[in-house]
């Protein structure tokens, strides 16, 4: 079952994907969108988090770019884990700006996060619409996937 | 505590097996993994690596969590647990409350506990990091997004029947690489390859293994397991 990098996606994501791709199989038939709908959950939940660091670190005199680290570690990470290559990048910027206590880079680097994401998200949901149609044109080859991906 | 059992083939796992499946197993050769992540994401990843290894799977989300499951908490006795030995724990380093490394000094700790092999990953190649946790006792220290290759490797080198000992520190310590471009194993029926590095000769050029091991190197290692300096290489596999 292996697959090039869906030319869709290319750039936003990297071979990471493929190797989750391949532990996807009969016996776990929707392995990827699984961990991918995980992904958007965790991430949504994140961005969240960063977005009201952001305020804080803005608003307050104390800057307490502490949290803002652990959840960009947590994005880094699970970004890392599914081959989200270029959400992770920013991530890294990001925190290199927080480390650096620089909060306009900082809301830059939300920006370009969201974006960056958002992106993702778009071109992830087009592959697995793509893959649906490849495995209903394939037919019987492929047992009954259901309906959401 | 380690078990020597055959692992000569892959096998696909029944799906119904859940995380928190506790039903035993009558399989005795199997590895049964502990793997400790905060992140689901990549709790899931790891399972599903390690089932298609063939091993069982326990993952949990916290230190807590897994001294509890090996009965180690003080504060709450793990009930019912018996008969479920533990052949790995494979950690993640970063965790809120108990890191992994500080899961890996209780264990370490424990007279009990102290002889199961624990691997701790990362997604930081932090050297400093990984010297800390091979010198508390650590088998391996794998750099994330973990892959297949890594987890073959893993159990072949502990389980595939020359299981070795915790090795004398600073020994067998390998360079880093980046993690681009490493080429994905061709097929999920690999046998107990050791290594399951796909393309041998991209892998005798600049780019290296990814992880830090007191264990012996695998035989398509490039580097020499004694290689002093340690870099950091940029170089892809394979385009």
């Amino acid at each position: 079952m292996k697959r090039a990098l869906c030319p869709v996606c290319s750039g936003s994501i990297d071979e990471q994907f493929l190797q989750l791709q391949q532990l996807q199989d009969e016996s776990s038939p929707n392995f990827v969108s699984e961990v991918v709908n995980i992904y958007f959950h965790e991430s949504e939940k994140l961005l969240r988090n960063l977005r009201e660091d952001c305020l804080v670190v803005v608003d307050k005199e104390f800057s307490d770019y502490k949290k803002m680290g652990i959840h960009l570690n947590q994005f880094m990470g699970s970004s890392s884990s599914i081959g989200a290559q270029r959400v992770r990048n920013v991530c890294v910027a990001f925190r290199a700006a927080s480390e650096q206590n620089n909060r306009a880079g900082c809301l830059r680097a939300l920006e370009l996060l969201e974006y960056e994401y958002c992106y993702l998200k778009n071109k992830l949901h087009e592959l697995f619409q793509i893959e649906q149609q490849r495995i209903l044109a394939a037919g019987v080859r492929y047992p009954q996937q259901p309906n959401n991906p | 505590m380690a078990k020597n059992g055959v692992f000569s083939r892959l096998r696909r796992l029944d799906r119904a097996e859940g995380v928190d499946d506790f039903s035993t197993c009558n399989d005795s050769h199997e590895v049964h993994v502990l793997a400790v992540d905060d992140s689901l994401v990549d709790r899931k990843v790891i399972e599903r690596l390690l089932k298609i290894t063939s091993c069982k799977v326990t993952a949990v989300d916290s230190g807590r969590r897994a001294l509890q499951f090996l009965g180690l908490d003080e504060e709450e006795k793990s009930v019912g647990f018996d008969g479920l030995k533990v052949d790995l724990i494979i950690t993640d380093y970063c965790m809120p409350g108990m890191t992994g490394y500080e899961l890996l000094k209780k264990i370490k700790g424990s007279s009990t506990f102290r002889e199961i092999p624990v691997v701790i990953m990362s997604s930081e190649n932090i050297l400093t990091r990984i010297d800390r946790c091979l010198e508390e006792g650590a088998e391996d220290f794998i750099v994330k997004p973990v892959k297949l290759s890594d987890v073959k490797r893993l159990k072949s080198c502990m389980f595939g029947g020359n299981r070795i000992q915790k090795q004398d520190k600073g020994l067998n310590k390998r360079k880093l690489q980046d993690n681009s471009g490493v080429p994905l194993s061709p097929t999920l029926d690999d046998d107990d390859d050791v290594s399951s590095s796909p393309s041998p000769p991209s892998i005798s050029s600049p780019s290296l293994p990814r992880s830090f091991s007191s264990l012996p190197s695998s035989p398509s290692s490039p580097t020499p397991p004694d290689s002093p300096t340690r870099l950091l290489k940029t170089s892809d596999e394979e385009e």
